[in-house]
């Protein structure tokens, strides 16, 4: 069986650094994988690889059998990949379900003709739209917030809107860069129930950047350590807590014992 | 100001008042028909028509028999009110296109002026004998029945204008964007004011004249009717129906627009464009979009303007037009239908009545030497009369604005749905 997300040596540079150095990744359907590290380990550049922000310098991404490197960002949402902002990037001075409806953007078979018309198929594809926004702000726990402006809701809302949004796209394949960031453990881990749950309900897969360990080893079915641009570990999450090059990026060697480090790496 | 907001508010009081308002202004006028405060009041009582809370029919029907019956009938009684609710007519219209461009999509164009060039000299070239000088024989000018193409012509002339403009500055946001959009409008004017040699397409600073007026086809139903009006009549009010059209058109195609998915993706850009692209909107097919719908309505108006005025030339279309139709938009409020149309009335008003109608009264006090504490107003020197500081009050007021409100005077509101009830979802009215 072939995976959803096929990535294969991907390489970036910039300049004389190197952010991610020939890594390999697969996602397969239906599954939550995490990806951690250390701050600038290249988490966040292997997102903007494949949401086409970033062009890797080697390196292909196959997304259900096609190639997802070289195509603009919307082509790529279009795809049925999508994502959200590790610092919130909402539009903030419209509402929270125009936002949603943004969010369905590539999903509209409207052409201009039909908006200046109003003809019936624009009326209800329209409404159509609406229906569908308020319901997705329904999954997220918002829908009474619909017509409050994004930027006035609180933080932790601020981020299920984030969710909200990318999921009114209708992805296959959903990136969450901190998605608990800033959250305390209780929205943290009703975060995480509402992504099991929409794993389970819409077998959406799911692929988290995140710092807070609870989460990571509660919902993730795989784990990926990226260290300096390279997967120094991958597998569930039992095993990588106990790899012993994971401890060592994070915690850093035993100085007092030189050669004790290095031997355990390679342990 | 309380009491006045809660008579505006219930429905039955509001249109006794708004229908008042209207009937007595529109007396004044008519029996005042040089008194600018008169004609001032029944602008205001537009506006307050605009506030009023009523049937959306009523507002309808009122807004029409006030601009289309009371407004020509004051117009034939002062000319000069009708020259003056056309040209708020085409600025309105340049600030609803520039809307779109400035306050939806947020791409600051400072060279808007340029679109409404375009357009005037599409139809100035080919509705005067000027073209003759480009393809030679004496063919040209067009007959006037060619005007109402020449409306569609400029449309898309100058959408295609747009859309040149918009491909060089698609990678460009913010400051860039705004002095190559200063530029373009530039190089438009310096082309008008050049292009006479070596083929003579614009006839440079002379400008061109005379641009064939559209043609009055209903004159024979006219005279049916028993009306023998000349021209020099029919013209102004002609021309009024004319710019009004344009401007209905204009708002609805800026409302259909605004509320649809295209609306929103231009929203979206201006809020934040690379989480706009990652939400699927695709940015380049959006900002072309914009920038080609906004200058389609200064194409349109553009030719209307260059029939209204028989003649053009560069002088029209400086920089100072593009940033004086930019301050309508942002004084009226961003991204505001309403806010762009009552922008650019202000605007036109204060310069063309305003501040003349100042000048006018300061002028009758010191002929008749009226003394103000002691000082005789005959010895105010002419330097002090208010049109000189035109510009000077217009920045005054941009300023005071900005500070006090800089959202604009009637800034965009959020559109409050009502959404159908929680699932399964069931039509709630």
């Amino acid at each position: 069986m072939s995976a959803l997300l096929e990535v294969r040596g991907v390489t970036k540079r910039f300049g004389g650094l190197t952010a991610l150095n020939a890594v390999d990744f697969d996602l397969e359907e239906g599954h939550i994988a995490s990806i951690i590290g250390p701050n600038g380990a290249g988490k966040t550049t292997f997102f903007n690889v494949f949401t086409g922000i970033y062009l890797p310098d080697e390196g292909a991404v196959i997304f259900r059998g096609a190639p997802v490197l070289g195509r603009r960002p919307d082509q790529i949402t279009a795809l049925g990949i999508c994502r959200t902002f590790q610092n919130i990037r909402l539009f903030g001075n419209m509402t929270a379900i125009e936002n949603v409806l943004v969010g369905m953007h590539a999903r509209v078979p409207l052409a201009f003709w039909d908006v200046l018309s109003r003809n019936p198929r624009w009326r209800r594809e329209e409404r159509g739209l609406w229906e569908r926004g308020a319901e997705v702000l329904g999954v997220v726990g918002l829908r009474e917030k619909a017509n409050e402006l994004a930027r006035n809701l609180p933080y932790g809302e601020q981020r299920r809107l984030e969710l909200a949004r990318a999921l009114a796209s209708q992805p296959a394949l959903l990136l969450l860069d901190e998605p608990t960031a800033g959250m305390t453990q209780g929205e943290a881990r009703s975060m995480m129930a509402l992504l099991r749950r929409l794993v389970g309900e819409r077998g959406l897969s799911v692929l988290l950047i995140e710092h807070n360990m609870r989460v990571v080893m509660e919902v993730s079915d795989r784990v990926t350590v990226l260290d300096y641009g390279e997967k120094i570990a991958e597998g569930q999450p039992v095993e990588v807590q106990r790899n012993p090059r994971v401890i060592e990026a994070y915690l850093g060697r035993k100085r007092w014992a030189p050669g004790a480090g290095t031997g355990a790496a390679h342990a | 100001m309380r009491p006045f907001r809660a008579l505006l508010d219930r429905p039955v009081s509001a249109t006794i008042l708004v229908v008042a308002m209207l009937a007595v202004t529109a007396f004044a006028v008519s029996h005042y028909p040089r008194s600018i405060v008169a004609f001032m009041l029944f602008q205001a009582s537009i506006l307050l028509l605009y506030f009023a809370r009523m049937p959306a029919w009523l507002k309808a029907l009122l807004t029409a028999a006030a601009l289309g019956g009371l407004m020509p009938i004051l117009g034939s009684i002062n000319a000069y009110y009708m020259e003056i609710a056309i040209q708020v007519g085409i600025f309105v219209a340049l600030a609803l296109g520039l809307n779109i461009v400035v306050g939806l999509a947020g791409l600051l164009d400072l060279g808007y002026v340029a679109f409404f060039a375009v357009g005037a000299y599409s139809w100035g070239i080919f509705g005067s004998p000027q073209a003759n000088q480009i393809f030679g024989g004496s063919f040209f000018p067009l007959s006037p029945a060619w005007f109402f193409l020449f409306l569609l012509v400029g449309v898309g002339v100058t959408a295609g204008a747009g859309i040149l403009l918009g491909l060089p500055v698609l990678r460009l946001h913010g400051d860039y964007l705004a002095i190559v959009t200063l530029g373009f409008g530039e190089v438009i004017r310096v082309l008008a004011n050049n292009l006479d040699k070596p083929i003579n397409f614009t006839n440079g600073p002379k400008g061109i004249t005379p641009i064939s007026r559209p043609p009055i086809f209903f004159d024979p139903l006219l005279k049916a009717v028993g009306i023998d009006a000349s021209p020099n009549v029919i013209y102004p009010l002609y021309l009024y129906f004319l710019v009004l059209l344009i401007v209905g058109v204009t708002v609805l195609v800026n409302r259909r627009l605004e509320d649809s998915h295209i609306g929103r993706a231009w929203e979206a850009i201006r809020e934040d464009q690379t989480a706009a692209q990652a939400m699927g909107v695709p940015l380049v097919r959006m900002k072309l979009m914009a920038f080609a719908c906004g200058a389609s309505f200064a194409g349109a108006v553009g030719v209307l303007f260059s029939a209204k005025q028989i003649f053009i030339n560069p002088e029209s279309f400086t920089f100072m037009e593009s940033i004086g139709v930019l301050a309508m938009v942002i004084l009226g409020g961003m991204g505001s239908i309403p806010g762009a149309i009552l922008g650019a009335t202000v605007v036109t008003v204060l310069n063309l009545q305003v501040l003349k109608g100042l000048s006018l009264w300061i002028n009758d006090l010191r002929n008749q030497g009226v003394e103000i504490f002691g000082y005789s107003l005959a010895n105010l020197p002419t330097q002090f009369e208010p049109a000189k500081y035109e510009r000077m009050v217009f920045g005054l007021i941009l300023v005071l604005m900005m500070i006090f409100r800089p959202q604009g005077i009637l800034p965009a509101r959020r559109r409050v749905r009502e959404l159908a009830e929680a699932p399964p979802p069931t039509e709630v009215v």
